[in-house]
């Protein structure tokens, strides 16, 4: 019995590593006055320490604490993913918390508790396990939406964030509780078993779509879309690119365990609503997102169209499809990390200056962040030799090889449309002349360490894609 | 003893009204006590399956979507507060420097 909890803890011990490290950090904030560098190192080094963690545990394939929670092989490659997001996200805003005034130790110990939810969200082969994952993410993440407490665009995006988000935890859990009834058990690997039969139940049914509905809110999937610009525009820059990648990752991953690689649902007709809600994400987050002047609010409608490019991956189902939103989630994770640092480099320290009009004239002040910028919307278009051009290049061959060549077509299309707006950002970088108040970049050295990485891993996925594509494949 | 219908039927009722009036009230603290409306009939679900199957993971369940609300509350009323200080309403349609 003994015996048995401690190998369980042990196989789950990026999660556990991640709530001990919370915890310890929490413990430092509130033990002493002077902000801000304990904080900051102790969760760097203890970020990575789980991402060694996470590798380790990679061959313990298999299910802890009575098959609720899985662990090593899926389980350690979203947890690597998440880890990889939040360390490159406190690099990135070191310096940018001091200029917004945000330089409260609480930044650091509410990015690790996000991060330890996300990975218990996307590890949980209990629906409890589940919920409470989802929710551990999403509650702290309010509250670094509103961290800068007197700015108004802030608290009122922290405000519209928990409103919605907490309006789609009544709908997920809602579609917990129908599953429950109708079979019994909220044990994922249980219900999968029985799946054929219980498909046929209304109910069942029901509570399924409730669930998605909640995941397509997560996800910021057109129609349940309507947060995620105003989210993203009004919170603190670093923090919205956060929620773009890591919460984005987290979302999708619990979804493809769930209903994809589990439930198997992708040959009934929730297959159908998901290919609706992919087809509505892309069109509706590319046109958009044409007509934006912000910066930030623009790759807030790029990153629902990039959930809508996902959404095929989820509709195609099977393991090559698995493995391509997987890559597409690495590739979209340092791309938009990227993006969102360098607009969080330029911004004002009353977080104006977002505006893509802000960017001209980059290339004279500062060539370095420019190209770096330039080659993250090459990616983001999905050009090679970027790490974009693979995630959407695998996604479509998945769907092709599984009879959804139409998803593929609509794909292609509206990638063409978002060359538009992503070219425009790097032509007004290059060729316009600078304005007149001139922003200096400001990011330290650990800022720019973590633009040199992220980029690095955009070059290095889009030349030599194998890198990842050997690690998200057959983990089913 | 109730048949399970009559609890299924009041939860959705109440679950419903909860949507509805997030959808159409637009005080942030009403539209919050309907979100809470909604996890309480959720928990009613809960507790009437967990009873009419003999199970008790149902109910176990429900001690935890109570704790997450309170955590949510906890938050969310922050927020509210943090918002009122700024803006001195609570009033969404003038919540409205972003579009909403």
């Amino acid at each position: 019995m003994m015996e048995q909890l401690l190998t369980d803890s042990l196989n789950t011990a990026p999660i556990t590593g991640m709530v001990i490290l919370s915890l310890i950090v929490v413990m430092i904030n509130a033990l002493k006055k002077e902000p801000l560098a304990t904080e900051y190192w102790v969760s760097l080094v203890g970020i990575v320490i789980n991402i060694g963690l996470a590798v380790w545990v990679f061959p313990e394939r298999g299910t802890a604490f009575s098959g609720s929670v899985m662990t090593g092989g899926y389980a350690s490659v979203t947890a690597i993913i998440f880890l990889t997001a939040a360390a490159l996200t406190i690099m990135l805003a070191r310096v940018y918390i001091d200029k917004i005034g945000a330089n409260f130790g609480e930044f650091f110990h509410l990015i690790l508790f996000v991060t330890t939810g996300m990975m218990s969200f996307a590890a949980g082969l209990d629906l409890l396990v589940t919920f409470v994952g989802l929710e551990l993410m999403s509650i702290p993440l309010y509250v670094l939406a509103g961290i800068t407490r007197r700015n108004l665009k802030a608290t009122e995006a922290a405000l519209k964030y928990f409103l919605l988000g907490a309006f789609s935890t009544g709908f997920f859990v809602y579609g917990i509780g129908l599953i429950y009834g109708m079979t019994g058990t909220t044990k994922i690997l249980d219900i999968a078993q029985n799946i054929n039969a219980y498909s046929s139940e209304p109910l069942f049914m029901v509570g399924a779509g409730l669930m998605l509905v909640g995941f397509a809110f997560k996800v910021g999937a057109v129609p349940f879309h309507m947060w995620v610009p105003d989210v993203y525009e009004g919170s603190p820059t670093m923090v919205s690119a956060f929620m773009s990648t890591g919460v984005k990752a987290a979302a999708f991953s619990a979804l493809l365990l769930v209903f994809t690689a589990t439930f198997d649902f992708m040959h009934s007709s929730i297959n159908t609503v998901v290919a609706v809600l992919s087809v509505a994400s892309m069109v509706i987050g590319n046109i958009v997102a044409l007509s934006q002047k912000n910066f930030k609010r623009m790759l807030a409608y790029s990153s629902i169209a990039h959930a809508g490019y996902m959404l095929i991956g989820i509709t195609a189902g099977g393991g090559v499809s698995i493995a391509g939103v997987l890559f597409y989630l690495v590739a979209y994770m340092l791309t938009n990390l990227g993006a969102f640092g360098i607009a969080s480099f330029i911004e004002n320290s009353d977080q104006t200056g977002t505006d893509i009009d802000d960017f001209r004239g980059l290339y004279q002040r500062h060539p370095a962040l420019a190209v770096i910028l330039g080659v993250f919307m090459f990616s983001l278009i999905g050009l090679p030799p970027f790490a974009g051009f693979f995630g959407k290049y695998y996604i479509f061959v998945a769907a092709i090889e599984n009879g959804y060549t139409w998803l593929t077509i609509v794909g292609v299309i509206t990638s063409m449309i978002s060359v538009y707006y992503y070219l425009r950002v790097v032509v007004v970088m290059f060729f316009q002349p600078e304005g007149e108040q001139v922003q200096t970049a400001r990011f330290g050295r650990e800022g720019a360490f973590a633009l040199a990485v992220a980029a690095a891993g955009v070059l290095l996925i889009g030349v030599f894609p194998s890198v990842v594509l050997d690690w998200v494949s057959a983990l089913f | 003893m109730v048949p399970i219908h009559y609890y299924l039927i009041l939860s959705a009722v109440m679950f419903i009204t909860g949507v509805v009036g997030v959808l159409t009230r637009r005080n942030a603290i009403i539209i919050f006590m309907c979100i809470e409306l909604m996890l309480n009939s959720v928990n009613l679900t809960f507790v009437a399956f967990s009873a009419y199957l003999g199970n008790e993971t149902g109910q176990m369940f429900v001690f935890f979507i109570m704790a997450v609300a309170a955590a949510e509350a906890a938050v969310g009323l922050a927020i509210v507060i943090a918002l009122f200080r700024n803006r001195q309403t609570v009033n969404i349609n003038d919540v409205n420097i972003l579009r909403w």
